[in-house]
């Protein structure tokens, strides 16, 4: 008989066998699975990035389906309008979540923030950050070497390389929250994405005392105080030498946005008014 | 002639200072001590601003257990309590204190009278008597790592060490601090390895020190003349036998289990400073205030081994080796191996610094990291027997079990594998970052039990 023919009978015969026992397991260890887990599961990004609290998108579609109540099951991924049909899923009401954005506590440019040593490490934030304060000398400021950028599942994070800091696509990020988590330095805070988006946070994270935080950086946050003084709605508070807007008290007056002398105080998707266009 | 088993590299050693004798620097007319400057709980300042303070006296407490003293080395006021950048650029607690003429004149008083001290009686000290005088002079590991001398001199109970080492490898390139220290204090250091073995009750002593240090081997053992129980060892010239579990290893041929302390092994190493700094403090009672540097570099006009006082700026002790040369690359502080860079020299002097190393440009910079070609040279090097390659990789990969797994809390960071890496690959920043989390994540673990 040729060799051929050999391994054909040999084969055959063993993906016979097999089969037959695969076919028989499969029936007799049948695990009989929710099918709304399935549906669930598809409404889900399967970006298995965490932000839920869950193993994975797996584990939170099950939760969801076991779930009395959708309270605290939120997947930003998703959005609302997905929570939604998630919810008519389960049969069970949508818990309201605030929808998030990551937005970026730092403002230090190269331009506006010197480099005053080179780092030739391992090209990661988490090496560099354990070093010290790093190539610019804040010690609190983002280090631009792009672990958010790594670790985020939505593309939504790209390092600008004319100002060394990362940037956020809105239209994608959906405030899942692992690019503040991975930040050695705690630059990228989430923060309710606003009414129509309309935001005004402190682009600044240096917890240092005026005189030094403006030799470290010239967008720093000084801790002047102006901004405190010119809002009406007690919405900032300054605290170890940071200024800080609540988002819940701020009424997007932008008050503070013109009163901070270092222009540390930005501001999102508002309209460009018309003396700025025309200088 | 002996040395640890596995792995080790031979860096040129550059040691151009060997043999320098230690130059004392003037008291410095101002001072700014960090309550934090050892490994633990920071200490916490006692003195308020204003308070006059004498030489010597108590500025920190210890803040813990694992924790210690802080004196001044000067007399003078408390001008500020504030903060100031360490060497690394990050803001820690300082207090600040200035003398005046009449302060210095007693300081300068009371220099010339700690030279004449007539030794005090150590004979009849009981073991917790050395320790707690060890521990109120604010004693930490000289070597670099600044653990607390007191803590280390107490071992958990059950474990009972029989052999106590003193540490006088020094097998860091271009530091000489504890050469200089051999030659100058033989007899006191041979003072202090016999109260820190009293301290914990053990009959036998080794000083160890590597081959290329022979008139230190010299000087040690005429000082040892008459003295029993301890011996001098040579050991073969191999980094990083300096560090304690590849010292004990290479003194008694026995290994430090994973994970345990090395009093586990029955040794408790301490390093030839430490014993000088236990000899002074215990037997002429004076704190821990002052400690040699070695400033050094190629480019370096007078490099030299230099005795400082803690709180000094750094700037002033470069100045007394010429300054700093015009294409200095890089600053580090301790060894060129283990030290760390410096980005900020406006800091003062601190327990830990032994060595402030001035690299030109061109010898400061890494090469272009290249892939790794797998040729397995870090793993031969290892002392400890790890796969650096593979903890490094799983680390930046952040699989943090796995990397738990091949051991990645065993590196003792030595960085003979980023230091023999063909490839440049930054193999022990991954490690550090891997080990952080590790650590933490073990921590948290436990806890949890």
């Amino acid at each position: 008989m040729s060799i051929i023919a050999t391994s054909v009978i040999v084969l055959g015969a063993v993906g016979i066998i097999s089969a037959t026992v695969l076919y028989v397991v499969s029936k007799k260890f049948h695990v009989e699975e929710d099918p709304r887990i399935a549906e669930v599961e598809a409404l889900l990004p399967g970006a298995n990035c965490g932000a839920c609290g869950r193993k994975g998108c797996h584990d939170f579609a099950a939760a969801c389906c076991t779930a009395a109540s959708l309270d605290g099951l939120n997947c930003p991924g998703a959005g609302a309008e997905a929570m939604k049909q998630i919810a008519r899923i389960v049969g069970l009401d949508a818990a309201d979540a605030e929808p998030m954005i990551a937005v970026l506590k730092c403002g230090g440019t190269c331009d506006l923030r010197p480099r005053r040593a080179q780092y030739q490490g391992a090209p990661t934030c988490a090496a560099a950050a354990l070093l010290g304060a790093g190539e610019t000398g804040c010690p609190d400021g983002c280090l631009g070497l792009g672990d958010c950028v790594k670790v985020c599942r939505f593309g939504a994070l790209s390092i600008n390389p004319t100002t060394g800091l990362p940037v956020i696509d809105e239209a994608l990020c959906t405030g899942c929250g692992v690019c503040a988590k991975a930040c050695p330095r705690m630059v990228l805070e989430l923060r309710p994405t606003g009414k129509r988006g309309l935001r005004v946070w402190v682009a600044c994270n240096n917890h240092e005392k005026g005189a030094v935080a403006m030799r470290e950086c010239k967008a720093a946050c000084i801790a002047c105080s102006k901004c405190v003084k010119a809002c009406n709605f007690e919405a900032v508070t300054v605290e170890r030498n940071l200024s800080y807007i609540d988002p819940h008290k701020c009424r997007l007056c932008r008050k503070c946005v013109e009163a901070c002398p270092t222009k540390a105080i930005h501001t999102a998707n508002f309209p460009i008014p018309k003396t700025n266009q025309e200088a | 002639m002996k040395t640890f088993s596995r792995g080790g590299i031979h860096p040129k050693e550059n040691k151009l200072t060997a043999s320098q004798r230690v130059q004392p620097l003037d008291l410095p007319t101002s001072v700014v001590l960090l309550p934090s400057q050892h490994i633990g709980a920071p200490a916490k300042s006692v003195v308020a601003k204003g308070e006059h303070v004498s030489r010597g006296q108590k500025v920190a407490e210890a803040g813990g257990f694992v924790s210690a003293d802080v004196h001044t080395p000067i007399s003078g006021t408390v001008t500020k309590i504030d903060t100031v950048k360490n060497p690394q650029g990050i803001t820690v607690n300082a207090v600040y204190i200035t003398a005046d003429e009449a302060d210095r004149e007693a300081d300068l008083k009371a220099l010339e009278e700690e030279a004449d001290a007539t030794p005090r009686n150590t004979a009849d000290l009981t073991p917790d008597q050395i320790i707690a005088a060890i521990g109120s002079a604010g004693i930490v590991g000289l070597g670099g790592a600044t653990f607390p001398t007191r803590v280390k001199l107490s071992p958990p109970s059950g474990m009972k060490p029989d052999i106590v080492i003193i540490n006088g490898v020094e097998c860091e390139p271009y530091l000489t601090s504890d050469h200089a220290l051999m030659l100058e204090h033989p007899r006191e250091i041979v003072e202090g390895t016999e109260l820190l073995m009293r301290a914990v009750g053990v009959g036998r002593g080794v000083i160890a020190i590597e081959a290329n240090k022979p008139d230190a081997i010299k000087a040690i053992s005429k000082a040892l003349d008459g003295v029993a129980g301890i011996e001098v060892m040579p050991l073969k010239v191999k980094y990083p036998q300096g560090g304690e579990k590849q010292l004990i290893e290479a003194v008694t041929g026995r290994e430090v289990p994973s994970g345990a302390l090395p009093v586990a092994a029955g040794a408790v190493v301490q390093n030839v400073a430490t014993a000088y700094a236990a000899y002074r403090a215990v037997v002429l009672g004076l704190p821990l205030t002052e400690r040699i540097v070695t400033v050094t570099g190629p480019q370096v006009e007078h490099p030299g081994n230099f005795l400082v006082s803690l709180g000094t700026p750094l700037t002033d002790v470069v100045k007394a080796a010429g300054g700093i040369p015009n294409d200095t690359g890089k600053i580090v502080l301790g060894g060129p191996m283990m030290g760390r860079a410096a980005v900020n020299l406006d800091t003062p002097m601190t327990k830990g610094i032994s060595g402030i190393l001035l690299l030109p440009g061109d010898r400061a910079g890494r090469g272009e990291t290249e892939p790794c070609i797998r040729c397995a040279s870090c793993v031969s090097i290892c002392p400890m027997g790890l796969e650096p390659y593979l903890i490094a990789t799983l680390s930046s990969l952040q699989r943090w079990e796995d990397a738990e797994n091949e051991k990645i809390m065993n590196c003792i960071e030595c960085g003979s594998c980023s230091w023999i890496c063909p490839s440049w690959r930054p193999l022990l920043d991954n490690i550090r970052v891997g080990k952080g989390r590790v650590g933490a994540m073990i921590r948290e673990r436990n806890n949890n039990k």
